[in-house]
């Protein structure tokens, strides 16, 4: 068991050997793949975004990421460097191997206009949302995955503290500019991404802000 | 039947339909004229039921240290599941207990929590697989053990919902009744080893028409070293569903609307 304690770990990575760059637009949907070995870093490049991001099996699409297996897995909930997500068939899926941010969230999920008229009002619901992002990436997509798919999710950059009486925070983030977390794909994966687009609570710091992907590699 | 080791004889020809009313033992301040059904769940065992709105389901632990994995489905469209994050964030909790609402992805109660001896509910959906099983109690299956054989919470589960066509893309992250796992400042689990004690009980009413499955498997974090599901009872009754001024509806404003847009289906 791995205890998830924050782990500050640089990465030896450099950025000029990238394979890809990409520039994750605020409050836009992202449906990419990694192959087994590819390493892929998410860059908060102002501060305090979440990442809001599902993995899924690229040869399976039945296999997905499980917030409850790979919370089991490590004994506990904030995901750091040495995390591994595990799937719904208890298979590793990526390792996070580098975290300048130190704390990851698994347990707040994605925001939805149906969630939104609960949390705030019912006259949010024509806001723009993660599940809409992640509908639309996968509408567009057409491989096969749908609305069943949409598990609970990672966000990264996040901060969830659950405290010991068993109650939920919304902490002010623990990201900061150009902090990152860096992941190494250890099957072939789908990576579906929503840059969260939410506006009704400080989790994006009530301002949106485009994220960078950077893609190394099996060295 | 209250274990799989105490399996009844077939009922007599003239009194064909085996429905003792096992809920006057666990739950006897129940309005008789309203129970829908009753049943001991055997440790391990796993069921289904379309419950309607208005419906309540009272659960009994009727030995210490119970666990029941829940999950929970529209009747009317099973696309729409209870959704763990959602339910947590919209509540700002980490456990559950009267007042709470088990939400959808499409931010309606499925069922409230109305009345709970406990106080904590584990929503951190942790479930016991096979592979995890055997590796922890050891191999116990069917050909030496017949009906005593080791049930996993995951695999009664994935019997349930498969029943109603749904797969293992659709198996969400349940509910744990009678269990409770806190986490310290870490981040760590903490499992309550004597948290639930013979007569606990907890009831959800559901407040759309719901598919539910639950297993009565040990929770995978349970430290005890031999597999030990505990039973449990359970009744179905007509409750009504919820009242203008109802406790859960009052108990958070976000409860008040995730209540109001599952009414909103029934106009």
């Amino acid at each position: 068991m791995t205890a998830t304690a924050t782990r500050i770990v640089e990465s030896p990575l450099r950025a000029e050997l990238a394979a890809q760059r990409i520039r994750q637009p605020a409050g836009e949907p992202w449906l990419g793949e990694l192959k087994r070995g590819q390493t892929l870093r998410i860059v908060d490049l102002e501060g305090n975004q979440a990442a809001d991001i599902i993995f899924y099996n690229r040869n399976d699409i039945a296999e997905h990421y499980s917030a409850t297996d790979t919370m089991l897995h490590q004994g506990g909930i904030y995901l750091t460097t040495g995390s591994v997500l595990m799937s719904n068939d208890g298979n590793a899926m990526l390792t996070i191997v580098a975290d300048t941010c130190g704390r990851h969230d698994t347990l707040g999920g994605a925001c939805a206009a149906e969630s939104n008229t609960v949390r705030y009002a019912l006259q949010k619901k024509f806001m723009h949302s993660c599940r809409d992002n992640y509908l639309l990436a996968l509408q567009h997509a057409d491989v096969g995955l749908t609305k069943r798919d949409l598990v609970p999710n990672v966000n990264f950059f996040m901060n969830v503290p659950v405290t010991e009486d068993g109650d939920l925070k919304f902490d002010d983030g623990v990201s900061g500019p150009g902090k990152y977390v860096e992941l190494r794909a250890e099957m072939d994966v789908w990576v579906l991404l929503s840059n969260c687009p939410q506006l009704n609570n400080p989790c994006n710091a009530y301002n949106p802000t485009p994220v960078e992907f950077l893609i190394w590699d099996a060295t | 039947m209250d274990s799989f080791t105490d399996i009844p004889a077939n009922p007599p020809v003239s009194d064909p339909v085996d429905t003792p009313a096992v809920w006057k033992r666990f739950a006897p301040e129940l309005p008789a004229e309203k129970i829908m059904f009753s049943e001991i769940v055997p440790g391990g065992g796993h069921w289904s039921y379309l419950m309607p709105r208005g419906s309540a389901l009272r659960f009994v632990a009727l030995e210490a240290g119970a666990n029941l994995s829940v999950v929970l489905y529209s009747a009317r469209e099973k696309l729409e599941r209870y959704n763990m994050p959602d339910s947590l964030k919209a509540q700002h909790t980490a456990h559950y207990t009267r007042g709470h609402t088990l939400m959808s992805d499409m931010g309606r109660s499925l069922a409230s929590i109305t009345v709970d001896s406990l106080g904590w509910h584990d929503p951190l959906g942790a479930l016991l697989d096979t592979e995890t099983m055997r590796r922890k109690y050891g191999e116990q299956r069917f050909e030496a053990h017949r009906n005593a054989m080791h049930r996993s919470g995951k695999d009664g589960l994935l019997i349930e919902i498969g029943k109603y066509g749904l797969t293992k893309r659709d198996l969400v992250a349940p509910v744990n009744l009678f269990s409770k796992v806190s986490v310290d400042a870490e981040g760590r689990f903490a499992f309550a080893p004597d948290h639930c004690k013979a007569g606990d009980f907890v009831e959800l009413r559901f407040d759309m028409d719901v598919l539910v499955a639950y297993s009565s498997a040990p929770h995978p974090l349970d430290p005890s070293p031999t597999y030990a599901a505990k039973k449990i009872g359970l009744a179905a009754w007509r409750c009504g569903p919820a009242p203008a001024d109802d406790y859960n509806r009052r108990f958070r404003p976000e409860c008040a609307r995730a209540i109001h847009n599952a009414d909103m289906q029934y106009l």
